[in-house]
């Protein structure tokens, strides 16, 4: 089916995020929309998947203008979607999640389950896939839940399948994996529509490619072109990211982790018997795919978890066991990876978020209160030195920009008196300016003579700020590789191939 | 579109994380605290005498069971030694990293409640089958109010607003039937008008919830517990400025009489007190089977839950979130009006001010303790029923426990429910929270 | 929960404009997938594109009234407005002078629309006189009676007003304000008759005995919350029976809370020394409860905005989740602010023992004002003053009402009724301005922010 977007326009308000844009793509071609986070991709798609409806311009399928009101009309006309976060219902088994909707039912309304069942057979037979129709989707691995979505979206006989950033959660294997079941839906005769901002992964599949930019079409291209142009396309300028970092300085080992074991509530080890040390002046990044226990690893850091096992000493000092506020005090700084949730709160001022882990003492209480002029000179120190782009110091930080935010959380940590530094996902959600801004303040962080551990699932920023790299897959260590590991190897590892193996 | 031609893709491997047993002490502790509770009447208060559990309905039936008499010392003792098995077997099992069986709790609270009985009754009898039957007919607006809880939780709408769809359900049934009875002279055409006007009411409340809750985003919990208000704030004044003055014609409602059925009614022990109700109580049996085969069966169950669980997912494969829950929430209000019956025409009471005097928020706790689940919710609708009758019948056989302690026990039992004793269960994952479009 | 509407927002968010920083060259493919770490979910994925529109600045009276016409204020005073419309329209309609005129209506509608003002404006005029200041009196110091009973009855809704509205900032909703007042009341009762110590010393150990009473019970709650994860919503309705079947026992039982000598359940009086004194002497009912609540207010405005506890709590309240991560201990922050909740509504209880009722009180003492007091805290959105405002405003229905109901007939019941709505049209102001027509202040992108109460999950 061949389906054509034209001028689509969406605003929010004064915000304009999709403007104008024209987009065709044939009968069996995979079409690579191509752009950064905030570019409008995912917009479009809500648009052309009637979670939206647009301000202007019209939808077509196979020459005919389309109308509807909702994501139910658009499947009926044939469009499905692999949303980025999967649409599953985690409590519901996959022939129940596959046949929402559209459910098959005999005699007033009672669901035929072996239907649906049959379905999922049927379609998981036609592409090799291996899914139980009985299995609770919460008991699947991200990577079979994609394939519900796939076939939950093929049940509908979709003729344009939308894949919105599917590989975010994907092991390098899994990804390579999906490529191969796009292909094979291709040659079924599906048009595929596939948003992603990973070039690797654009040219290895695209018959055709659409970048966007600004809510903008700012160019098409072919497969064949180069990641440089593609990635200027892209962004809008020659840009890249290297921070400038000198050799390290290392001083004796600052933390000292052995052992680390986390179990969350269903009794499963997600840190699995971990153990590394940092160094004085060292960064050590660690890398992996998204779930494989990082974000578990930081917060046992920082005695946020609370079934764990083993030893985290810091400086001779043993955390295990302490409270969080205890090893915040202890000179720990900690960046979340999720900073509007776990890293700031949203409807307090700047001032108020910059004080947030020293609530309860000096210099920002005396007394058991509110020492509001220091507070407030600080904020605006603050605010100046790491260049926060604000209208003051009492904005709500829930309306800054995702970078500006970020530079909060930073300055906060980075205005105590650290011993050691952990950042996960530091530059998530950020902009190019402010991730340049980040990278620079971990590095001289380091230079300072502090210890850093930086989780990123991002190969790119690994490389930029290491010193050396742990990988973790499935809560393990695979290996500790120093800083300048080829990106293949890092990619086998992230994949459970120890590096030996992998280097081999 | 033609089958595929290219070579499958491999497989993934399903693999799993290791896993270890997350043990809890919850149940062992709880356990032994309720076993030093049986172990203290015994020697601190010890009644002597037999205990007769009378298990006959009437002298007349034609199938007699025998009184049941056990003498009270001994089988406290008995239950206390058992008690103090269980518990001491569910230490071992939490200890050897198990998981402590639901039927083990099952059979612990049926023998403490067996002991504290036949404590309670020494030298007495107990009319098994009155209190039972009392039970049951006190849970019937429990048993709706709950199931209206279960519609409205499951579709993401948390009902804090049962009290007043059952006081609404209530006050329109009396007014209803009375009028119409009057009127037409029929008391069966007034009695079907005011379960029909109960509905009606209960299903206005609802909507008023829904539309606050779905249209202005306003916090659920907050709308339910204005609207308990408001329903007590608008009953009391009609009853006060129009039903007091009018009490002949506006509230003097017939009473729904018990229809025995045939066979049924003559198993010994179920028949009297199943099968022995009003019409009230058959249509009650109709409703739990129905919302419980239509929650987990059917097209609207399903999509129910999807609802209350992912919206986000449900609307993507084009069911409308917000009509759905509307129309449940309306629906649930229903339900909940129809249990209001219960209070009036159901037991042949005239209406007065604030007269469910909380059952609405006992519904609530059978939703919690039932987990979400309309069977489950019915059984603790039941058990709440029961202690509440008990009490009833043990002032009247000379309790030794203050009546007091004996009302106390559903909240109590509810506020160790949520507590976690009967481990950590997760409610619909989007109940309470309202689900907005960009 | 602080600010259930939000509705201050006048505008769409704010999203300046990311800095666009040139960066060294180097390969493109790096800048580009770190650049986009995509994490936002599709719903949430903004557009970083601002529209750089130059628009002229609106005119101080312009914005001064778009303020005015959309701002929370006139949302109260309308939403007030319409319940009295509508209380009005009951009172109309069960008149028994407008049925009789309605029944020959189209024959003569001027008897109809003169019993129907008639019943309205006299139960109003009541309601007035009740409340504020009765002219018919003949000096002032009678006619303002009314306005001091309105004091005596906000004084409690105040205190629980107030113990409503901290649990809410801290993200928690207290129903359990029946409970807290009956223990608060039981304990204050019990050391106010039940013990002989020196004018001042008693109504001090008494008031202190029933705020921990008070405070005892909301922590139970706070503390089953901050172990076991137990929603505070379900264990503070059970504890409100709890207390309820308590205090009637104790009450009924002689050695406990019975008067000696009766068979009522109902405790002797309350002993001079204990009894909270008149401010403005005997003729008056106002005590020293209003005092009370008045320290109340300036105390929680206090830990509210001022003191590091507040600043926790609100943090909490907020955002749970960054509370735990910046260090601060959210388990205790539930505890503490459920004690001084319900302390609070302790303070409530305790001013209806000694003050208000001090010839021995039932199990009914709590008077309904632990659910008003959840009204109140809603009316005065969950702001000290704010609550203080909306206690005398409900003080005054109170009082208004018991003189409606003597002088014209119409059942107190109403005053439930105009309450209730008068929460229900401020909690969502959209309805109020579509019955008045007023212009929508959100426009643009920005979505209602939803008042749900948020959780730290329990781990």
């Amino acid at each position: 089916m061949k389906l054509e977007l034209r001028g689509i326009t969406k605003r929010f308000g004064s915000l304009v995020a999709n403007d104008h844009i024209d987009l065709t793509v044939e009968a069996g071609e995979i079409h690579c929309l191509l752009g950064e986070n905030g570019a409008g991709k995912s917009t479009l798609m809500n648009v052309l998947y009637g979670l939206y409806q647009a301000d202007e311009g019209e939808i077509l399928l196979d020459d005919r203008v389309q109308h509807y009101t909702g994501p139910g009309d658009a499947m009926a006309a044939g469009i499905g979607m692999v949303h980025q976060h999967f649409m599953l219902i985690p409590v519901f088994t996959v022939a129940e999640n596959v046949m929402l909707g559209h459910e098959s039912t005999k005699g007033g309304g009672f669901l035929d389950l072996n239907d649906a069942r049959a379905r999922v057979r049927e379609i998981s037979a036609r592409f090799g896939f291996d899914v139980d129709p009985d299995a609770l989707v919460e008991n699947l691995p991200v990577g079979v839940q994609q394939r519900v979505e796939i076939i939950k979206a093929l049940s509908r006989d979709a003729k344009v399948l939308v894949f919105d950033e599917p590989t975010a959660v994907l092991t390098p294997q899994e990804t390579d994996e999906l490529m191969q079941i796009m292909r094979q839906l291709k040659e079924a005769g599906t048009s595929i529509v596939f948003i992603t901002h990973k070039l690797r992964e654009v040219r290895e599949v695209a018959d055709r490619i659409t970048v966007i930019r600004l809510g903008r079409v700012v160019g098409e291209a072919a497969p064949t072109a180069s990641n440089t142009e593609l990635a200027s396309l892209m962004v809008g300028r020659a840009v890249e990211l290297t921070v400038q970092k000198d050799p390290p300085q290392l001083g004796d080992d600052a933390l000292v982790v052995s052992g680390l074991t986390v179990i969350d509530h269903i009794g499963q080890l997600v840190v699995n018997d971990v153990s590394f040390e940092v160094r004085k002046g060292e960064i050590l990044a660690i890398a992996g795919v998204q779930g494989n226990g990082q974000t578990e690893l930081t917060e046992a850091l920082v005695g946020l978890a609370t079934r764990v096992r083993g030893s985290v000493v810091l400086d001779g000092v043993e955390l295990m066991g302490q409270s969080v506020r205890k090893i915040l005090s202890a000179g720990v700084g900690f960046v979340p990876e999720d900073r509007n949730e776990d890293g700031l709160v949203g409807e307090f001022t700047i001032a108020e978020n910059l004080m947030l882990d020293r609530s309860d003492g000096e210099p920002f209480v005396k007394a058991a209160s509110i020492q509001r002029a220091a507070l407030a000179d600080f904020a605006r120190e603050k605010v100046a030195e790491f260049d926060v782009r604000t209208q003051g110091i009492d904005e709500k930080v829930g309306r800054l920009s995702g970078g500006n935010a970020q530079k909060v959380v930073l300055a906060r940590e980075l205005s105590r008196e650290l011993r050691l530094l952990v950042a996960a996902q530091p530059t998530r959600g950020v902009d190019v300016g402010s991730i340049e801004f980040i990278h620079k303040r971990i590095v001289e962080t380091r230079d300072a003579g502090v210890p850093v551990v930086v989780v990123s699932t991002e190969l790119d920023e690994v490389a930029a700020l290491a010193d050396r790299i742990m990988v973790m897959y499935r809560g393990r260590v695979v290996g500790i590789v120093p800083g300048d590991t080829p990106r293949d190897v890092l990619g086998l590892m992230m994949a459970g191939e120890p590096a030996e193996g992998a280097a081999a | 579109m033609s089958t595929a031609t290219g070579s499958a893709a491999p497989a993934p491997q399903i693999v799993t994380l290791d896993t270890t047993v997350v043990t809890s002490w919850k149940a062992p502790i709880a356990f032994a605290v309720f076993t030093l509770v049986a172990l203290a009447l015994a020697v601190f208060a010890p009644r002597h005498g037999d205990t007769t559990y009378r298990l006959n309905a009437s002298e007349r039936d034609a199938i007699q069971v025998p009184d049941l008499v056990v003498p009270a010392m001994p089988a406290l003792w008995t239950v206390v030694v058992l008690l103090a098995l269980i518990t001491a077997y569910s230490a071992w099992l939490v200890r050897a990293k198990k998981r402590v069986p639901l039927w083990l709790i099952v059979v612990f609270a049926v023998l403490f409640l067996f002991g504290f009985l036949t404590w309670a009754g020494a030298g007495a009898t107990l009319p098994m089958i009155g209190l039972l039957f009392g039970s049951l007919s006190l849970a019937v607006p429990l048993i709706f109010g709950s199931l209206a809880g279960v519609i409205g939780e499951r579709v993401g709408v948390i009902n804090i607003a049962i009290e007043g769809q059952l006081l609404a359900g209530a006050f329109t049934s009396a007014v209803v039937a009375s009028v119409v009875a009057s009127s037409t002279g029929s008391i069966w055409v007034g009695l079907f008008s005011g379960l029909v006007g109960a509905m009606v009411a209960g299903l206005l409340v609802g909507m008023v919830l829904a539309a606050f809750s779905i249209k202005y985003f306003v916090d659920q919990v907050i709308v339910g517990v204005v609207l308990n208000v408001l329903v007590t704030g608008l009953t009391s004044f009609f009853f006060s400025q129009v039903l007091a003055p009018n009490a002949g014609v506006l509230n003097s409602p017939p009473r729904f009489p018990r229809l025995p059925i045939p066979l049924l009614s003559d198993i010994p022990i179920i028949g009297p007190v199943f099968f022995r109700q009003t019409l009230i109580v058959y249509i009650m049996y109709i409703a739990v089977a129905a919302v419980y085969v239509g929650l987990f069966h059917t097209r609207w169950g399903l999509r129910v839950r999807a609802v209350g669980e992912h919206p986000q997912a449900a609307d993507t494969v084009g069911i409308n979130v917000n009509r759905t829950r509307f129309w449940n929430v309306a629906l649930a209000g229903a339900i909940a009006g129809f249990g209001g019956t219960f209070f009036t025409i159901g037991s042949g009471i005239a209406f007065n001010k604030e007269m469910t005097a909380g059952a609405g928020f006992i519904a609530l706790a059978a939703v919690i303790f039932g987990q979400w689940d309309p069977i489950k919710a019915t059984l603790a609708a039941l058990l709440f029923g029961f202690a509440s009758n008990l009490q009833n019948t043990l002032s009247v056989i000379g309790s030794p426990v203050p009546s007091e302690f004996m009302l106390m026990l559903p909240y109590v039992v509810t506020i160790i429910a949520v507590a976690g004793l009967v481990g950590k269960v997760r409610g619909p994952a989007a109940a309470g929270k309202p689900y907005i479009k960009a | 929960m602080s600010d259930p509407q939000n509705p201050n927002g006048s505008s769409g968010p704010v999203e300046p404009s990311e800095p666009a920083t040139p960066v060294a060259a180097g390969t493109p493919d790096t800048a580009a997938s770190a650049a986009t770490p995509d994490a936002a979910t599709s719903a949430d994925d903004r557009p970083a594109v601002a529209a750089p529109e130059e628009v002229p600045p609106p005119s101080r009276w312009h914005t001064m009234w778009q303020q005015i016409v959309t701002g929370n204020a006139l949302i109260s005073v309308l939403s007030v407005v319409l319940a009295l419309i509508v209380g009005a329209i009951m009172i109309a309609f069960t008149d028994e002078n407008v049925q009789k005129a309605s029944v020959y209506f189209f024959a003569r509608p001027g008897d109809t629309i003169v019993a129907v003002w008639d019943s309205v404006s006299g139960a109003y005029v009541a309601l007035f006189q009740g409340s504020v200041y009765n002219f018919r009196r003949d000096s002032f110091a009678d006619g303002i009676k009314p306005l001091t009973e309105t004091l005596t009855f906000a004084t409690p809704l105040i205190a629980g007003g107030l113990g409503v509205g901290l649990a809410f900032r801290v993200g928690m909703f207290n129903i359990g304000g029946r409970g807290q007042m009956l223990i608060a009341a039981s304990v204050a009762g019990w050391i106010a008759f039940g013990f002989d110590l020196p004018v001042g010393l008693h109504m001090f150990v008494a008031l202190i005995g029933g705020l921990l009473g008070g405070a005892l019970w909301g922590g139970i709650a706070g503390l089953l919350k901050a172990r076991t994860g137990a929603h505070e919503v379900i264990v503070t309705i059970m504890l409100n029976y709890v207390a309820f079947y308590l205090v009637s026992w104790m009450l009924r039982t002689p050695g406990l809370l019975q008067a000696p000598g009766s068979s009522n359940p109902k405790t002797p009086p309350m002993k001079d020394t204990a009894i909270f004194f008149d401010l403005l002497g005997p003729r008056y009912n106002l005590h020293f409860g209003f005092v009370l609540a008045v320290a109340a207010t300036i105390l929680v405005w206090w830990i509210l905005t001022r003191s590091s506890l507040g600043f926790r709590f609100r943090a909490v309240g907020e955002n749970p989740n960054a509370a735990r991560v910046a260090g601060i201990n959210v388990p205790s922050m539930y505890v503490y602010a459920m004690l001084i909740s319900g302390a609070l509504l302790g303070l409530a209880g305790v001013s209806q023992v000694l003050g208000t009722v001090t010839t021995g009180f039932t199990a009914g003492i709590d008077a309904g004002v632990g659910f008003d007091a959840i009204t109140v805290a809603l009316l005065g959105r969950s702001t000290p003053w704010g609550i203080f405002l909306a206690g005398i405003l409900f003080g005054a229905f109170k009082a208004g009402g018991y003189s409606m109901q003597a002088a014209e007939g119409v059942p107190i019941d109403i005053v439930l009724v105009v309450q209730s709505l008068i929460v229900l049209f401020i909690a969502a102001p959209p309805l109020v301005r579509t019955i008045f027509r007023l212009p929508d202040p959100s426009k643009g992108p920005k979505r209602p922010r939803p008042i749900v109460t948020k959780e730290v999950e329990a781990k």
